[in-house]
């Protein structure tokens, strides 16, 4: 065994975690993580500049973080999309990335568009806005990603096994994979998934260690809770995120979730607070394996959800309905279908959701009958992420804790937070 | 001065001195590298080819692309120093190329003209009070 070479990482390595980042400074630019030879190579810039400064960019964070090594990921889901979101800035350094050449190591999905990206001109979009949002589609093209635009990418292709290593970055999507599925992802910024991509790793630390991954309050919840409408779950994770913020929670008094209503659950939770991890006891995977003894606990009654339906309330009378927050799944879009059947819309409702899934809507003849009654399925886009406050909107409807909590703020609507029979019962008379 | 890099390089350059975070996105604009964000300390004041120095960097992720994009349009700082670089400025930095060092007692850096950069090594030395 090379002595000296175990020696050289050892120190390299127990310099950063004991020193805090006094000794380790005489490393200079060099890292304190333990990096392999060929890791190391790219650093010094033998693979080109792009990928030389993308795994800078991940060594950097990895220090920040106090990771110890880079870790294979399985996949990839990058955020920063949007053109509304992005802008010129992201959309240039997009293009500059993709005409130098470099591609993606592993599946790499998108997170939603600004529109829908071939319905556009009918929905309303300007020419200006979609001839940019097709710009930086094309870029990721080029570079080889899945030009999927969904926030559920677990629905549409992209599904990581138990305990895979991922690096995602949409947080309803970070919330469903760590928890729903128990594969292990930190929540990505933009650039840093999309180095994730390029270099096929990320660094070791935050969800990624088991350790972290343990409950740190537990949210029990009352028997007189109804939770039967996706926008009951949504109300009640938009409630608990606001108590946890960033802590993990362990539920009990949950008796029965579908994926939609957990998906729905943990996005609000990721809305409201910043939780990219929860429990659920007897239905989410990691539950029976981490420890729950001697945490301090929230009770949330009926009281609770009502209150913050009210609260999430800010209008009265929806200009439109939007659902599909986080992308709908085919079950829900098939439950719209059955409520329009036969009806006449008058004021519009939309149901926004992936490319994959509309197409198997499309050919069950769901999206017939939601557009005979004069709503719309609309794929690869989301009210957050849409300019859809240039589009004549003030008022919007939705069902999901997510959407209620960004659209104030984002796109400048007042909300209507409602069960979806209330919303279509709205809409039609 | 010792502190850790966050972008490796080695640039020597006029000081301009923030003691407030910077923002990026909507705080300085990308075409004129003009700080533009109101009732901001630099407020008017144009980053380009200075040695920006200031806390930390504060508000949205896509500032990081605006770091990009000024040193693409030719005006970005020639160098950053910061108190703490939190990752929307590392992001920017190491993206753009941009020399940056952080962990420096950037208060006696108030008073400095010009400073040395040299990031390779993480270090700051104060070349014109």
């Amino acid at each position: 065994m090379k002595i000296e070479v175990f020696f050289v990482k050892t120190i390299k390595y127990y310099k950063c975690i004991t020193c805090l980042g006094i000794l380790c400074q005489d490393l200079g630019s060099r890292s304190g993580m333990y990096l392999t030879k060929e890791e190391e190579r790219i650093l010094e810039g033998e693979m080109g500049e792009v990928q030389e400064r993308m795994i800078r960019l991940l060594v950097r964070l990895g220090d920040i973080y106090g990771a110890d090594r880079m870790i294979p990921v399985g996949s990839v889901q990058v955020a920063g999309v949007s053109y509304k979101s992005i802008g010129d800035p992201g959309l240039e350094f997009l293009e500059d990335i993709a005409e130098k050449g470099e591609k993606v190591k592993v599946l790499t999905y998108l997170n939603p568009a600004g529109m829908d990206l071939e319905d556009w001109k009918n929905l309303g979009f300007s020419e200006d806005f979609a001839r940019n949002q097709l710009r930086i589609i094309d870029a990721f093209r080029k570079m080889g990603v899945v030009v999927t635009s969904t926030c559920t990418p677990y629905l549409a292709g992209n599904l990581p096994r138990f305990r895979e290593h991922i690096a995602w970055s949409e947080s309803s999507a970070v919330s469903f994979a760590n928890s729903v599925i128990g594969a292990r992802t930190n929540r990505e910024g933009g650039p840093s998934a999309l180095a994730a991509a390029i270099c096929g790793k990320t660094p070791n630390y935050g969800l990624h260690l088991w350790n972290n991954r343990q409950p740190q309050i537990i949210v029990n919840v009352d028997a007189d809770v109804n939770l039967n409408f996706l926008s009951d779950f949504g109300a009640l994770g938009y409630f608990v995120g606001k108590q946890v913020r960033n802590k993990i929670p362990y539920f009990r008094g949950i008796k029965n979730a579908d994926t939609d209503q957990l998906k729905a659950l943990g996005a609000a939770m990721a809305a409201s607070g910043a939780v990219a991890l929860y429990h659920v006891e007897g239905l989410t995977p990691e539950a029976d394996l981490v420890e729950k003894n001697g945490l301090e606990t929230v009770e949330v009654t009926k009281k609770e959800i009502i209150d913050t339906y009210d609260r999430l309330s800010t209008g009265l009378e929806p200009d439109i309905v939007i659902l599909g927050c986080p992308h709908a799944s085919l079950r829900e879009i098939s439950m719209l279908a059955d409520k329009l059947r036969e009806k006449t819309l008058k004021k519009p409702v939309w149901i926004c959701t992936s490319r994959m899934i509309k197409e198997a809507a499309d050919r069950m003849g769901l999206v017939d009958v939601i557009e005979k009654a004069g709503g719309k399925v609309v794929a690869d886009t989301c009210m957050v992420v849409s300019p859809i406050e240039d589009m004549g909107f003030k008022t919007t409807g939705v069902n999901s804790g997510k959407a209620a909590n960004y659209l104030p703020g984002f796109c400048k609507q007042n909300v209507v937070f409602a069960n979806i029979d209330r919303l279509i019962e709205v809409q039609t008379s | 001065m010792k502190g850790r890099t966050i972008s490796p390089g080695k640039v020597s350059g006029e000081v301009l001195f923030s003691p407030e975070p910077i923002g990026f996105y909507g705080g300085v604009d990308i075409k004129t590298g003009r700080i533009i964000e109101k009732d901001h300390p630099l407020h008017g004041k144009c980053v380009k080819d200075k040695i920006l120095v200031f806390p930390c960097g504060k508000g949205s992720t896509v500032g990081s692309y605006v770091i990009y994009g000024l040193k693409k349009n030719g005006m970005a700082p020639r160098g950053i120093i910061n108190r703490e670089t939190e990752t929307i400025v590392a992001t920017g930095v190491i993206l753009a190329g941009i020399p940056c060092v952080d962990k420096i007692d950037i208060e006696k850096l108030v008073d400095a003209k010009t400073v040395l950069l040299d990031a390779d090594n993480a270090m700051v030395e104060i070349i014109k009070k």
